[in-house]
């Protein structure tokens, strides 16, 4: 009998011991957002913070806008170059992809996945900065392409892969092209899926700072010129958080929560595309 | 076709009855792009660092100088600093990841589960540099207060403990520990879902605990993916840079202890390669960041195939 309360009593200890591990894991989010939105609010709350660019140091009425303007066109050609390739190399994963050279593929995706990021950068930087000795948007957008295109790739497949068979074969019964079966039949029926992975690797995109480090650089104008450095708003938080005035700090606080919103939006989006597909999986 | 015929020509039995898939053939050169990427950028970081690997040679790896100025360069203290900061963060992130896991691979609790998933999704969404804002003014100067300060004060007398200061090894560590519990949890709960149900239900029906079927058949049927999910967790660890380079207090040394300011590979490149002028210098950064790739190259490609094979494993 003590045998078996002490058995009961270590099960209990131990499963509230894993609930209470999990709200642990919960704690450091809460506090992340927390701080983000009340240190941040009072920067977004001017709406010069979204019509101006930086201003010396004492100056009032600096803003962000250059930053915005930057983040939406690094991750904007990015996405043009990054999105198509990835669907497309994850149809193949998803259609063909029984084979040796299919399984070579996804570890590379998964392993590129794992990458370092700043690493990524140098790349970047060996291939279109040091060439033309100028930083520039687009050698950025290179970068986040590269971060891009393994995450669509595998959240395409899975999608690609979760289309059930009989809608591929009646197409191929009707005696359409495989392509056209792909492209026309599979692809738009799986669309909510591929939608979801194109905008978390957006997300992702966004927030990078360290591929921009020595690609994008940063600049303190508005630029619409991707030839030339460009600003990003993770930029302005690295740069800001770390200088000692405080009037930049609250700015980088301010730039902090518009990536965090940004980020948040996106992920919310995704979720509800991604419900749209399940319960659309289910009608098929 | 008829009029060929018609006119005598032989006709050619081609060896291939089915046209060739040109479709198939196309997005395969597609789906190249990822691994073929992966190989450029590897080859390039060896081909910029290559003036740093003859001029150094292996003795680039235990060096522990690091000066622009008499171009005497050492990876060792950024090694030191990566791989310290990754462990502590491994350390810290584990017995968490896989309670959480646990407890999203549980059947019921519904609600308890959508709301902790959500929450760790959304944890895996935040921008590192969001985290590093955050960690620079907030929990830097709260662990500082509250933990380096007491700890260090009560074991003056122990070397690694001694010395707290608000931007260290300590802080990295444990910054980092947050932004790996998502990828460790979504694949400890992946691995662990993995495990047939039966053997789960077998033990129930024995009359076994949750912990005891916990314990004694779940998570040792998933200890190698859960293992994978470590490395895989560490391989985050080890690449991540922003967060760490704003609160690991950039002091290119071994610390002496965990509280004091340190260095990482990645971070010496993010704050030093703009910066960096000649040929020899820039090269040296390029190789700390080939060090890097090759250290995550291997520990990923290591834990996914532990990865996969357990789901494999499970599979059948």
């Amino acid at each position: 009998m003590t045998r078996n309360l002490r058995r009961r009593f270590t099960d209990r200890l131990a499963f509230s011991g894993a609930y209470a591990l999990t709200g642990v894991a919960l704690i450091p989010l809460a506090l992340v957002l927390f701080y983000t939105a009340s240190r941040g609010l009072p920067a977004i709350s001017h709406t010069e913070f979204f019509t101006n660019v930086e201003r010396p140091v004492g100056v009032p009425g600096a803003g962000v806008a250059h930053a915005i303007v930057g983040t939406l066109i690094l991750v904007g050609i990015a996405s043009v170059a990054a999105i198509p390739i990835g669907v497309l190399g994850g149809i193949y994963l998803a259609e063909y992809g029984t084979n040796r050279i299919a399984d070579g593929i996804r570890l590379g995706c998964d392993v590129l996945i794992g990458t370092p990021s700043i690493a990524i950068g140098l790349f970047a930087y060996a291939l279109l900065v040091a060439p033309f000795h100028h930083f520039s948007g687009l050698s950025g957008s290179a970068a986040l392409a590269v971060l891009m295109l393994p995450i669509v790739m595998r959240t395409t497949e899975s999608a690609v892969s979760l289309i059930p068979g009989g809608l591929r074969e009646s197409g191929l019964a009707l005696g359409l092209a495989r392509w056209r079966v792909s492209l026309q039949l599979i692809l738009p029926a799986a669309a909510p899926g591929v939608v979801t992975g194109a905008l978390l690797s957006v997300a992702r995109a966004s927030g990078e700072t360290a591929p921009l480090l020595f690609t994008g650089f940063g600049n303190p104008f508005l630029r619409f010129d991707p030839t030339q450095p460009m600003a990003a708003l993770p930029l302005i938080v690295y740069h800001f958080a770390l200088l000692p005035y405080p009037s930049l700090q609250e700015q980088a606080w301010g730039a902090a929560l518009v990536l965090v919103i940004l980020v948040l939006i996106i992920n919310l989006v995704s979720r509800y595309v991604l419900r749209r597909q399940i319960r659309l999986a289910g009608q098929l | 076709m008829a009029a060929r015929a018609e006119a005598g020509a032989p006709l050619r039995v081609t060896s291939n009855p089915s046209p060739p898939d040109r479709y198939r053939l196309v997005t395969l050169i597609v789906a190249l792009t990822a691994p073929v990427a992966l190989i450029v950028i590897v080859y390039i970081l060896f081909q910029q660092a290559w003036a740093s690997v003859t001029h150094f040679g292996l003795h680039f790896l235990v060096g522990t100088d690091w000066n622009p100025v008499t171009l005497d360069f050492g990876a060792l203290p950024g090694i030191f600093g990566t791989v310290t900061t990754s462990l502590l963060a491994l350390a810290l992130a584990l017995p968490v990841g896989v309670a959480a896991a646990l407890v999203l691979a549980e059947q019921g609790h519904e609600r308890v589960r959508g709301f902790v998933g959500t929450g760790i999704e959304l944890l895996a969404a935040i921008p590192s540099v969001v985290y590093g804002i955050w960690a620079l003014y907030v929990l830097g100067p709260w662990t500082f207060e509250h933990i380096e300060s007491p700890v260090s004060d009560r074991f003056s007398n122990v070397g690694w403990l001694a010395q707290a200061s608000p931007r260290s090894l300590f802080t990295a560590g444990l910054i980092l520990a947050v932004m790996i519990l998502p990828t460790l949890t979504a694949v400890s709960r992946d691995v662990i879902r993995a495990v047939p149900r039966g053997m789960k239900e077998n033990s129930v029906a024995l009359g076994a605990t949750w912990w005891e079927t916990t314990w004694q058949v779940i998570l040792p049927a998933a200890r190698s993916g859960i293992f994978g999910a470590t490395i895989l967790g560490l391989g985050r660890a080890l690449g991540e840079t922003i967060a760490v380079t704003m609160v690991i207090g950039n002091n290119y040394q071994i610390p002496p202890s965990i509280f004091s300011p340190a260095y990482t590979l990645a971070s010496v490149i993010a704050n030093e390669f703009t910066e960096a002028t000649g040929a020899l210098y820039p090269a040296a950064l390029v190789e700390l960041g080939l060090v890097l790739i090759l250290v995550t190259l291997v520990v990923n490609i290591v834990a996914l195939l532990l990865v996969r094979s357990t789901a494999a494993r499970a599979a059948i």
